[in-house]
């Protein structure tokens, strides 16, 4: 290119743009709105779709896996296992990824897929090896490998079998067949069985608490799971994690205030006392009379929660927990307390059970004998009914109703447990004279097992009442005075004395401890008022009576043997209880080894009528 | 000037060898870790399955059954029971006599 020609070129195309302006800006303003569509275009897909299209794309090779936390422990409070997670192998089937042939043809050996959608042919050999590997019938695996979904495509994951044990898994896995894989899932063991599994409950397959704590503490015991999502190819090969991997956060352990001998104890007296009473059922609650902490609770009949079977739910009941009943002469020595609390009367007031009945508006209250006059200890002894219904109607009603209220009935004892019954307990205002008489001795009032178990707890401390609790305790809770010491220890030894020959209570007497307990026979509740022939007998006491430890409530429903009286029934699963519990808690005998009196031949036993 | 820059170049040589090497090193021990941390979770597993296995034996209803039944042992009785307190008295008897 030579210096004196330029000019003249520029010169040439100055010329040249002697065209029409118009068609210049024409150009322009063509090629400015295209840009302006392409922009447009551009902000509807990056601004107004973007979350869509974004989660089409990732749909088609993004996948995030979970990451499974391991199940909390559950353990008694010693650390003994109740409850534990441990890892098992579900087995499942990519249907959309497999094809099965016609019998007699096989895969051939170089097989290799045309297209990344073409399903990988499986023979009916290879059928009948995965058939056999998990345990099922040829033509349930074969059905769920054609599942399909109402739009026609077959879906992607389907369960095959849940919770294998990891060696058999491992079977199915190494027979390396097209869309069979495996993931681990934990799966809920209880060692102890039917014997804790009202307190713990159970969780379903995927995991999740159903009853008892299992429900109560389900995210306590769940942790978190965690998560990482990766680029799958189409075989299901993990190509890249495409986030950071957010670790599983496993569940806490839960140590509940449960001991598990005392436990294993509680339930297997229980059940020898149902089942040699012929009895519908029955519960029994172990309280630690310093903490109020629940040592024991068990019911009958119980349930194996490791069975996956179908748990009938009558069986499933906490009977001791959520079913009220009248609590009968268990409910004397409160009436009692309260009576001496208010000063009217003292231990030896004389009462006049003359007649052994007493009629009030059309009901009749009556006792098994004519004890003619009484003392007010010997009425709780005797378990006289006319006696305490005559001590409670010198009472003012408001102050039985505040004692009543203060030891919790009427009201959910708060243990943390599902499905509470809170029982009833009527305003003092409503109260006619027959109820305040018969609420006395335990009828028109309702309560739970555990609630009466709580309500003793003022006996075996100086009167006071603790929150019952099933976690375990540092330090026993702040407690609520409902009754003086010095009411309560003469309420104490009355009780100890109804465990005496000439008391109803002779059964439940200890080895080498004195014990201190009421019985209770009530008659229950049918359509159109009390039942004839259907009772509920029942036992609460605590011992050592020189410094109570330990208090066992323990209720026997319906019993259909050779006697349904509380002291006959349910006395002797207290005993037995309470002389195992004490000795395996080390606490100090305070009384000789032949401390039990027993009533002599021709003495009859004492029996009580409510 | 020249003696300078060789012992920079040296320097440089070294402190690059190292960062390999330390690299490498730091790989090596990830993948250690990585190993160790997959055993622990196999351990903690086969711990858990190894305290249900203990807790099973340790069923009280079986150790009752094998103690009263292969073992031929049993709970003595309060005849055979002699009870010492700490002082080495025996229990003195309580009095259960009337409140009043």
């Amino acid at each position: 290119m030579n210096a004196p020609t330029q000019p003249r070129t520029r010169q040439r195309f100055v010329q040249q743009l002697k065209l029409e302006r118009w068609r210049v800006w024409f150009i322009l303003a063509g090629l400015m709105i295209l840009f302006g569509v392409l922009i447009a275009r551009g902000f509807f897909l990056q601004i107004m779709d973007e979350g869509f299209l974004q989660q089409q794309g990732e749909a088609r090779y993004a996948r995030t896996l979970k990451l499974e936390a391991n199940r909390g422990m559950i353990t008694d409070r010693n650390g003994e296992p109740l409850a534990i997670s441990t890892p098992v192998q579900s087995v499942w089937v990519s249907p959309r990824s497999v094809k099965l042939l016609p019998p007699g043809q096989k895969r051939p050996a170089g097989w290799e897929p045309s297209s990344e959608k073409e399903p990988v042919p499986m023979s009916r050999e290879e059928l009948a090896q995965l058939a056999k590997a998990v345990d099922m019938p040829v033509k349930v695996v074969e059905s769920r490998l054609s599942t399909s979904r109402k739009s026609g495509d077959k879906p992607d994951f389907v369960w095959l079998k849940r919770h294998m044990a990891p060696q058999d898994a491992k079977k199915v896995l190494e027979l390396n067949l097209p869309g069979v894989y495996a993931q681990t899932e934990y799966r809920r063991y209880y060692p102890a069985g039917e014997v804790t599994a009202h307190i713990l409950g159970f969780t379903n397959i995927d995991g999740k608490g159903q009853e008892g704590f299992e429900l109560t503490r389900q995210d306590m015991l769940a942790g978190k799971s965690g998560s990482r999502t990766v680029i799958r190819d189409r075989r299901g090969f993990i190509v890249e994690d495409i986030s950071t991997i957010i670790p599983p956060k496993d569940g806490e352990t839960l140590t509940l205030s449960i001991d598990r001998r005392i436990q294993y104890l509680a339930y297997r007296e229980l059940k020898a006392a149902v089942e040699a009473n012929k009895a519908l059922g029955g519960g029994i609650v172990v309280l630690d009379a310093r903490t109020g902490e629940v040592l024991a609770l068990a019911n009958t009949p119980s349930y194996n929660p490791n069975s996956r079977a179908r748990i009938d739910p009558a069986r499933r009941r906490n009977r001791a927990v959520t079913d009220l009943y009248e609590p009968g002469s268990t409910m004397k020595p409160i009436t009692i307390a309260t009576a001496l609390e208010s000063g009217k009367v003292t231990p030896s007031t004389v009462i006049d059970t003359t007649g052994g009945a007493m009629g009030m508006a059309g009901y009749t209250i009556k006792d098994t004998h004519n004890y003619g006059a009484l003392t007010v200890e010997r009425v709780l002894v005797k378990s006289s009914n006319v006696g305490t219904a005559r001590i409670a109607l010198a009472q003012d009603r408001e102050f039985l109703w505040q004692h009543y209220d203060a030891i919790g009935f009427g009201q959910p004892p708060r243990t943390g447990f599902p499905g509470e019954a809170s029982g009833k307990l009527r305003a003092w205002k409503t109260w006619r004279p027959v109820e305040q008489a018969t609420m006395a001795y335990g009828y028109g009032i309702s309560v739970s097992l555990m609630q009466m178990a709580r309500a003793y707890q003022v006996f075996a401390t100086d009167g006071e009442i603790r929150p019952v609790t099933f976690t375990k305790q540092v330090a026993p809770l702040p407690g609520k005075r409902v009754f003086s010491p010095e009411v309560v220890r003469e309420v104490r030894l009355m009780m100890e004395k109804a465990t005496q020959p000439g008391g109803t209570g002779t059964r439940a007497q200890v080895v080498g401890y004195r014990v201190a307990g009421k019985t209770g026979t009530a008659k229950k509740v049918g359509v159109g008022g009390y039942t004839e022939k259907r009772y509920v007998g029942s036992f609460v006491g605590f011992a050592p009576v020189s410094d109570p430890r330990l208090i066992v409530a323990v209720m026997i429903d319906e019993p259909h043997g050779d006697s349904y009286y509380g002291g006959t029934v349910a006395g002797p699963a207290f005993s037995n209880v309470m002389a195992g519990s004490l000795r395996m808690l080390g606490v100090p005998p305070d009384a000789p080894t032949d401390n039990i009196l027993l009533p002599g031949q021709d003495e009859p036993e004492v029996p009580e009528e409510t | 000037m020249i003696r300078l820059n060789l012992f920079l170049l040296g320097l440089l040589m070294v402190c690059a060898m190292s960062v390999v090497t330390s690299q490498h090193k730091s790989r090596k021990l990830y993948s250690e870790l990585q190993k160790e941390a997959q055993h622990t979770k196999k351990l903690d597993v086969e711990w858990g399955q190894l305290q249900l296995e203990q807790s099973t034996w340790a069923m009280h209803s079986r150790i009752e059954n094998e103690a009263t039944r292969k073992l031929g042992m049993q709970l003595p009785g309060s005849n055979r029971t002699q009870v010492i307190l700490p002082r080495g008295t025996a229990v003195a008897r309580p009095k259960v006599g009337d409140v009043d």
